[in-house]
């Protein structure tokens, strides 16, 4: 297989300035569909690529989301973060990384690969095992001006220096009346990935997204995984960025557009992904792919199901789930993590106050066990959603199921 | 049994063994089990490692150079443990004597009579305003206040050891960096009464001062939480290569926190211009320092993190300023943190929700009052210099106590920050919902004057 991410970086590097394009090959075999006999000689012929590319001009945004607008590129969730932090740090001198494993180990899930080798220990830093120190170190290099990416190995080690995260970062702008801005980034794998048991496995998103003054932010595709980095590094303000471990090998089509260098996506916009008229589902990270998958085979059932992929939790698109919800009357919530005052609790408040004469049904959530995540894979399996899970969900919305019991 | 072994010395147990507690340096410990189950005589370090205590072996070349601990590691083959306490405590650096003489004028850099005339009647006014804003306090004026009394030399003279480039990070008990780099008694009134000329727009509790200005970072009530900051700033200024440093106070309480340990070993890793400084006053609260740590006080941590220390004494306002000018230097020029352990005492209660009469006797606080009072000693050593008499004293006294209780009174009229203050800076740009909030409580406090104070402005947030 032949690596062109080498060739790519490079060519972002020559090109820095004009249309950073970063071709990658995925490492390996994707779950998407496509593989046209285009998208095979464009993943080979990485020199051909620099030279049609170099023909946009110095202003390609435009002119390359006219000329390119079928989505015959694919990138990994892992290449999509690289190639943004790399951007944005080849954009702006302050931004510097921080964590452990970052550098010389290439980043414990290569995230942040060949960015020590390209912009030096002083701008790519190894840490000591300390999450509260280099959190806290993170805080206070943002508070003098420089803008700290601080990778956590995964959320769940991120309780070691919350209280760096919700006294110092998010709350540092209003205690000092605006003296003291935190344009911090926080990032790591948030939720569960396989096999990892309880204390590796936790999801996060309700714990930040409670806390006003930070930002929180979800990916799920390659082009969600550019936008919303972009967008966190330029943000003034505290941002924790949760992926996830298993959507980083997962490759997603990515337009010329979302390739570009100036590109970014609004924080706190959520996005649909599937559109629908009988019932709302909404999810983030890599329930999104799960949903997804429960409105095709509901789609065969004859139910219509819209997608909403969140991307923001906080703030979260209000907006755009009530209309939805107005739209198809039904609504299922979806996430990873433990029911109890999660986030579809909060969207389930905010339809039932913003959206309730439009209610059909109840609303169903769908999340977690209540249970701290068990080890063992049968059990794993029973913890997380499932897609079955989802659509039993969506039918009991439409009336469809024949019991209560979860049977169908 | 237990008592007898904790006596350095020979001692004789029941079985007739001899036990010779104390290794090299070490001071008593626990032996219980040992000497009731022995019945020959046994030692706890070999006899002939003491005579070839100076003879240390190396491993050879190639071992060194994949050694984990880098370097040449002396290797010995008789078993030693370091003791938990070192023979001697770590000496304090002082530099006037009882009189307010200068002990060894070979040892003292030097000081301006301007900085030392200034350090003088900052520390009195420091100690002024203490003394009125607690009295406010306890009239039911500010809700809240905290002294700094007994640390005057702490802070002013640290403070004139800098230069206003150097960031200062603060605990909570330090003002008087921020009195030295011009915060106005009005300035400080206005915070501890949040009206609306205060710099942090009434959002927090009473001498949670912060300037941007003089480069002095809003206080938190969070303990040694700042010091991973200092680090993270001193790794910004160290990238900016400028000739400056940061400052993290803390106390003898901080130390225990886990971001104290973080951010010593991470700056000595990092090689950060940071100074680390402790004011070692005895007290954390209730909790005296020997509850603290059982170490030989803070600056012995300094070594175990690679970190370059020294003792002061905190009340001695030259050895302040000597001390921190030179360590600043290091952090400078050498780019590595410092750690200096400023030993003093909290003569004031820690807040004025404290009554420290219930946990210590009144003779000790008094005894600190009088010994070694920083402003007493300066004092003398500038009155020996003819540089200060009585009638500048009361001069200087009656000045302040009248500029503290006029801003005090001016204070207490100003009107109170806007309701709209509430919703700004929870982000750079005032989200749409907290916009919308803004607007509601408006309407309704207009609506509904009488359910509202009538002192509290309402005045429309800008829309983003």
């Amino acid at each position: 297989m032949i690596s062109a991410g080498v060739g790519g970086r490079q060519l972002g590097g020559d090109l820095a300035g004009a249309a950073v394009v970063v071709v990658v090959i995925p490492r390996r075999r994707s779950r998407s569909i496509q593989s046209t006999a285009a998208g095979e000689a464009l993943r080979c012929g990485g020199g051909g690529i620099k030279n049609a590319w170099s023909l946009q001009g110095t202003r390609p945004a435009i002119l390359a989301s006219r000329s390119f607008s079928s989505a015959a590129k694919e990138m990994t969730v892992r290449d999509a973060l690289n190639s943004a932090i790399d951007e944005e740090m080849s954009a702006d001198p302050k931004v510097f990384l921080m964590g452990e494993e970052v550098g010389e180990y290439q980043g414990a899930y290569k995230i942040t690969k060949g960015l020590l080798e390209k912009y030096g220990p002083d701008r790519v830093l190894d840490t000591p095992i300390t999450e509260a120190g280099f959190t806290g170190i993170g805080v206070g290099a943002a508070y003098h001006g420089l803008k700290p990416i601080i990778e956590f190995m995964t959320f769940n080690f991120s309780m070691q220096a919350i209280d760096h995260i919700i006294n110092s970062a998010a709350k540092s702008n209003y205690m000092s009346a605006g003296q003291i801005s935190v344009p911090i980034v926080f990032r790591g794998p948030n939720g569960a990935a396989a096999g990892v048991g309880a204390q590796h496995s936790q999801c996060y998103a309700s714990w930040f997204a409670s806390c006003p003054g930070l930002k929180v932010l979800a990916p799920y595709s390659s082009e969600d995984a550019r936008g919303l980095m972009k967008a966190a590094i330029r943000d003034p303000d505290p941002v924790v960025f949760l992926e996830n471990e298993l959507l980083y090998g997962e490759s997603f089509p990515v337009s010329a557009e979302v390739l570009d260098s100036s590109f970014s996506l609004p924080i706190g916009k959520a996005k649909i992904e599937r559109e629908g008229k009988d019932v709302t589902i909404t999810a983030f990270s890599k329930m999104v792919g799960y949903a997804l998958k429960a409105a095709e085979i509901l789609s065969k059932e004859g139910i219509s199901a819209e997608v909403i992929n969140l991307r923001s939790i906080r703030p979260l698109d209000r907006a755009t789930i009530n209309n939805s919800v107005r739209k198809t009357n039904r609504l299922v919530t979806v996430e990873e993590g433990f029911p109890q005052h999660g986030i579809g609790a909060e969207i389930c408040a905010s339809v039932v106050e913003d959206s309730f004469e439009y209610l059909d049904a109840a609303i169903e959530r769908i999340a977690g066990a209540d249970v701290p995540m068990p080890y063992a894979a049968n059990l794993e399996r029973l913890a997380v959603p499932q897609v079955e899970d989802i659509v039993r969900a969506a039918k009991r919305t439409c009336y469809r199921s024949s019991s209560l019991a979860a049977t169908a | 049994m237990a008592s007898l072994l904790r006596n350095s010395g020979k001692i004789t147990t029941t079985a007739g063994l001899i036990a010779r507690p104390g290794f090299q340096g070490g001071r008593g410990f626990g032996l219980s089990s040992f000497s009731l189950f022995f019945s020959s005589p046994r030692r706890f370090q070999t006899t002939e490692s003491e005579s070839r205590v100076d003879s240390h072996c190396y491993d050879d070349e190639i071992s060194q150079k994949f050694s984990v601990l880098g370097g040449k590691v002396p290797y010995t083959s008789g078993m030693r443990f370091t003791s938990e306490l070192p023979e001697e405590k770590v000496p304090c650096y002082r530099v006037l004597d009882n009189n307010g003489q200068l002990i060894d004028s070979r040892n003292f850099a030097g000081i301006s009579k301007e900085i030392a005339m200034k350090m003088y009647t900052d520390m009195v006014k420091l100690n002024t305003m203490d003394t009125i804003f607690y009295e406010a306090q306890r009239q039911g004026r500010i809700s809240f206040y905290v002294t700094t009394t007994g640390e005057e030399a702490i802070n002013i003279a640290s403070a004139a050891a800098l230069k206003i480039d150097d960031f200062i990070v603060p605990q909570y008990r330090e003002p008087g960096i921020l009195l030295w780099r011009g915060f106005t008694p009005q300035d400080f009134a206005n915070q501890c009464f949040s009206n609306k000329f205060d710099d942090g727009k009434g959002r927090q509790m009473p001498v949670h001062y912060g300037s941007k200005k003089l480069n002095y970072f809003t206080v938190a009530s969070t303990i040694a939480s700042q010091l991973p900051h200092a680090v993270g700033a001193a790794y910004s200024l160290k990238m900016d290569g400028k000739d400056a440093c940061v400052v993290g106070y803390f106390g003898d309480g901080g130390s225990s926190e886990g971001d104290f340990h973080a951010a010593l070993n991470f700056a000595a890793v990092l090689e950060a211009p940071v100074i680390f400084l402790c004011r070692n006053n005895g007290w954390a609260i209730s909790t005296p320092a020997s509850d603290q740590f059982r170490s030989d006080g803070v600056v012995v941590k300094g070594q175990a993190y690679g970190v370059r220390s020294i003792r002061v004494d905190g009340n001695d306002a030259l050895a302040m300023y000597s001390a921190v000018r030179s360590a600043r230097e290091m952090a400078i020029t050498e780019q590595k943190p410092i750690l200096i352990e400023a030993v003093t005492y909290r003569v004031g209660h820690h807040t004025t929700s404290d009554d420290s009469t219930r946990y210590r006797p009144l003779e000790e606080i008094e005894w600190w009052q009088m010994a070694r009072n920083p402003l007493t000693l300066y004092r003398k050593w500038l009155e020996s210099n003819g540089w200060w008499n009585d009638e500048a004293e009361a001069e200087l006294r009656s000045n302040s106590r009248k500029e503290l209780l006029k801003a005090i009174q001016v204070a207490e009229k100003i009107e109170k920050p806007p309701v709209g203050d509430m919703f700004t800076d929870v982000y750079d740009a005032v989200p749409s919902n907290l916009f919308e909030q803004e607007k509601l409580l408006q309407q309704t406090v207009t609506r509904y004057p009488q359910d509202y104070p009538s002192d509290v402005p309402v005045r429309a947030v800008p829309s983003s």
